[in-house]
């Protein structure tokens, strides 16, 4: 257990070392976009006199790296500066942008994760059957269109002519759990079939890499059934592999939605971060890149931990 | 619903096959590999199979359970298993039988065991998804047999991992598991092929002591007819997927029928003739000291000093994890070792390999344990003897050519039919062959030979020692010859080095070494080495009781 500890202390460090290198590939990308931030604000009304005076105003006068190194600072702090388009605080901009996608993200994951598992499951155990062809097909062809396609065929589906669901996914803060389950029932719906093939996939052709090996063999030989052996003795095996699938897309749902937020009009951090790229709120741009990376960071870490937690030998060494 | 250790009367018959026949898939097409085998199996009796590789014994066994491995089907012939058939027996009757009735114990415990669950899981769960007993009954069971297979700690030892565990204590948990439903029948797959000497023996007499025990009738699979007579009743010889030769296990051992049997029988009694005069002053290559260690925590050497001398050759013996392969990759320089030098005539080799130049390169040539891993399987036979000849010889066109073909007619292979083939279209033999042919390309003064009959089957590894020894006879060359293998050094060697822990216990002649008295722990691994004689493990085993007591 000390052992574990310690490597995701390392983890952590090494995490944070890749995410300060991140901030500054962030903070620079965003230096070399083009336009001029005070001229954009001025509009019409940008004479040489007022462009200077709100440059000064937001210290874009100042030389890069001193800005880059207040800007990290107040990171450290938690001060992630004002938005430039409404001078609200950050934090408080994107806190409940954030939280709606988690909600998504989780909501997705819940669906999406556990019938993955299933499917690819049962995809090894009856591998070459009539069973085994229609879901990779299936699963194969919702990975191929491309999000919005999908999204906006469900829609017409589901939302125009079926009107189960509503075409929008417009939450606020005061709706009830289940309503906000019923709102976004679409938009999660879209991202499960987008993540699925990929887990599944994995998970079957991770157990199935698995069946040639002697123990399943000695398995099979004991009059072990099927799924006890798939089950019990291949898929323990073959969880790192799965694990990994697993968190990327996790990773994914979170950083990876903002196609299916603008186009379901869900108020999340991917539909933030397109309005404040269009609106040169650079902020909010540098703010929302650094939790995205941070996540996948986090989640990486956590995708290490747990393969390394499904291994014996690392786990009980001699 | 278990029966009791020594019920049921001996005499029964429990298994009959008649006229089996099995077919194997290679490049899309069924050949058949087992022909018209006829086996009788009586309660409590144990039948030993016997055989080579290809010899089809291992697909018999487990066809005894109904079952083909994967790319195998049974197509002809009748298998009844205590009056059920198995050939028309459903896939659900069979898996019910499968651990209940007839168990398995397979030739590697450590690839055959789940690393992902604890032993005493994988014993328990055999006799609680048979439904014959709740898991606290298996769990205290299996203590049990734990303590009659004399494992050490029986009542803590199976809540351990499989990689925790040594291989010899592996392979009877193994077979613990395969008791746990006391079957009528146990496979035995091998079981000791991949244990040292020393720790077969542990094996073998649990095996033995228990399958008494418990009145089971077994299958006992094995290429080595030494091992087999202290284990089988009755021995089947087979061949190529026919049988040879049956009778009882003292018959066939003391007056075999078949010239094959015959082989089998007298396998290793090659012996080396020639001595050469040496210059002890002079020695070819000298270990001086050496201590090494793979990331610096456990030494795998210490303080390891030897000599080789021209056209000797010295065999280092010892088991796994003695530090004998280590030995091998510090003087090839793979391995720069921590303290200690290496000489080779009078100059002093660099530490690394990197250091060193391309003739001090060429006189040290090695030969590996597995011949399929060792050649380029993308390469023709040409281009493996023919690199080696470019590169130290600068030799091209017609020169390498005629120099290849000369080569491969040392090695005994008919250059124009061998050639131009790949290695997957060789043999196992054949394959090694190539190997020595490639090292002796560079015109080598010491070849190391790492475990290099290890993987081959007994006929085709003499084969290869009286191949090595008449090129030494010819070339004059020097091997160092690392081997578990005590057959192969009372053939091959000249001088002996004994290692154990990474030291060397005992060095010297031949001779020396091989006569008594001998350091303990060569006596040891000279008595572990099973003899043809069916008595040979019970009286060991009695002497050695004697001897602790």
């Amino acid at each position: 257990m000390e052992k574990i500890l310690k490597m995701v202390a390392q983890r952590l460090a090494l995490g944070l070392l890749t995410l300060f290198v991140v901030s500054l590939i962030i903070f620079l990308a965003v230096e070399l976009l083009p336009g001029d931030l005070a001229e954009a604000l001025l509009g019409q009304s940008a004479t040489p006199e007022t462009v200077a005076a709100i440059r000064r105003e937001l210290k874009l006068d100042l030389p890069m790296h001193e800005r880059y190194v207040s800007w990290l600072w107040g990171i450290l702090q938690g001060d992630m500066g004002r938005s430039l388009a409404n001078q609200r605080e950050i934090s408080e901009l994107i806190g409940g942008r954030l939280a709606n996608t988690l909600f998504l993200a989780l909501f997705a994951a819940f669906v999406s994760v556990p019938l993955a598992l299933t499917l690819g499951v049962l995809a090894a155990l009856y591998r070459n059957s009539i069973y085994d062809r229609v879901v990779n097909a299936v699963t194969l062809s919702s990975i191929s269109f491309p999000e919005f396609f999908v999204a906006y065929i469900l829609v017409l589906l589901l939302a125009v002519v079926l009107g189960w669901f509503p075409a929008i996914s417009n939450v606020s803060d005061d709706l009830g759990f289940w309503e906000r389950i019923y709102r976004t029932a679409l938009p999660a719906l879209t991202l499960t079939l987008v993540v699925i093939a990929h887990m599944m996939r994995m998970t079957r052709a991770a157990i199935i890499s698995l069946l040639a090996s002697p123990y399943i063999e000695m398995a099979n030989l004991k009059g072990l059934t099927r799924t006890h052996v798939i089950v019990h003795h291949a898929l323990p095996n073959a969880l790192a592999p799965i694990i990994n699938v697993v968190v990327i897309n996790l990773a994914y749902l979170i950083v990876g939605v903002i196609v299916v937020e603008v186009v379901f009009v869900y108020p999340g951090l991917g539909q933030l971060l397109v309005d404040s790229v269009s609106k040169r709120d650079i902020p909010v741009v540098q703010a929302s890149c650094m939790i995205f990376a941070a996540t996948y960071i986090l989640l990486n870490l956590t995708a290490d931990v747990l393969s390394i937690m499904t291994n014996p030998r690392l786990m009980h060494p001699r | 619903m278990i029966t009791e250790p020594g019920n049921g009367a001996k005499g029964e018959i429990i298994l009959e096959m008649r006229g089996l026949r099995i077919e194997g898939q290679a490049d899309d097409q069924w050949h058949e590999i087992v022909h018209d085998i006829d086996l009788d199996l009586r309660r409590g009796e144990v039948l030993g199979l016997i055989g080579e590789s290809g010899a089809g014994k291992s697909t018999i066994g487990i066809a005894a359970m109904g079952f083909a491995r994967p790319g195998c089907r049974i197509t002809g012939g009748s298998i009844v298993f205590d009056g059920i058939d198995l050939r028309a027996a459903s896939e659900e009757e069979k898996r019910k039988l499968r651990g209940a009735r007839i168990a398995y114990v397979a030739q590697s415990a450590a690839a055959a065991f789940n690393p992902a669950h604890k032993l005493i899981d994988q014993y328990c769960e055999t006799p609680v998804q048979h439904g014959i007993m709740p898991r606290a009954e298996a769990e205290a069971a299996a203590k049990d047999l734990y303590r009659r297979l004399q494992l050490p700690d029986p009542d803590n030892i199976g809540f351990r991992y499989p990689h925790q565990v040594s291989g010899g204590q592996l392979q009877r948990a193994m077979t613990a598991m395969a008791m746990s439903c006391r079957p009528d029948l146990i496979i035995f797959d091998e079981p000791t092929t991949a244990l040292d000497v020393t720790t077969q023996i542990e094996v073998l007499a649990a095996i033995k002591d228990i399958v008494r025990q418990f009145n089971t009738a077994a299958i006992y699979i094995t290429h080595d007819l030494a091992v087999v007579a202290q284990m089988a009743d009755r021995i089947m010889v087979l061949r190529n997927g026919y049988l040879i030769e049956e009778g009882g296990a003292g018959d066939i051992i003391a007056a075999p029928k078949e010239e094959y049997t015959r082989q089998l029988v007298a396998v290793r009694s090659f012996r080396k003739e020639s001595q050469v005069e040496i210059d002890q002053d002079r020695p070819l290559l000298k270990v001086e000291n050496v201590t090494a260690s793979y990331g610096g925590l456990v030494m795998v050497l210490k303080d390891v000093s030897m000599e080789i001398h021209k056209a000797r050759t010295v065999a280092v013996v010892g088991e796994s994890g003695s530090g004998k392969s280590t030995l091998a990759r510090v003087i090839t320089g793979l391995l720069p070792p921590l303290e200690g030098k290496i000489y080779y005539g009078n100059e002093e080799m660099p530490a690394a390999l990197k250091h060193r130049n391309p003739e001090q390169l060429r006189r040290m040539q090695m030969i590996y344990q597995m011949p399929d891993t060792a050649l380029n399987p993308r390469h023709r036979v040409r281009e493996i003897i023919g690199r080696p000849l470019e590169f130290y010889l600068g030799l091209r066109g017609l020169d390498r050519e005629e120099r290849i073909r000369e080569l491969m007619s040392m090695i005994e292979l008919e250059a124009d039919d061998f050639i131009d083939r790949f290695p997957g279209e060789l043999s196992g033999g054949q394959k090694q062959r190539v190997c020595i042919a490639r090292a002796l390309a560079a015109e080598p003064e010491l070849i190391i030979c790492d475990e290099v009959t290890s993987a081959l089957d007994q006929l085709v590894a003499e084969e290869i020692l009286k191949l090595l020894q008449r090129l030494q006879d010819e070339l004059h060359v020097s091997y160092m010859f690392i081997t578990h293998d005590l057959a192969t050094v009372r053939a091959i060697s000249d001088e002996i080095v004994v290692m154990l822990q990474g030291e060397v216990v005992e060095q010297g002649d031949k001779e020396t070494v091989l006569t008594p008295p001998h350091h303990e722990y060569t006596e040891l691994l000279l008595s572990s080495v099973p003899e043809m004689d069916p008595d040979w493990l019970d009286n060991l085993l009695a002497k050695r009781e004697c001897g602790v007591a």
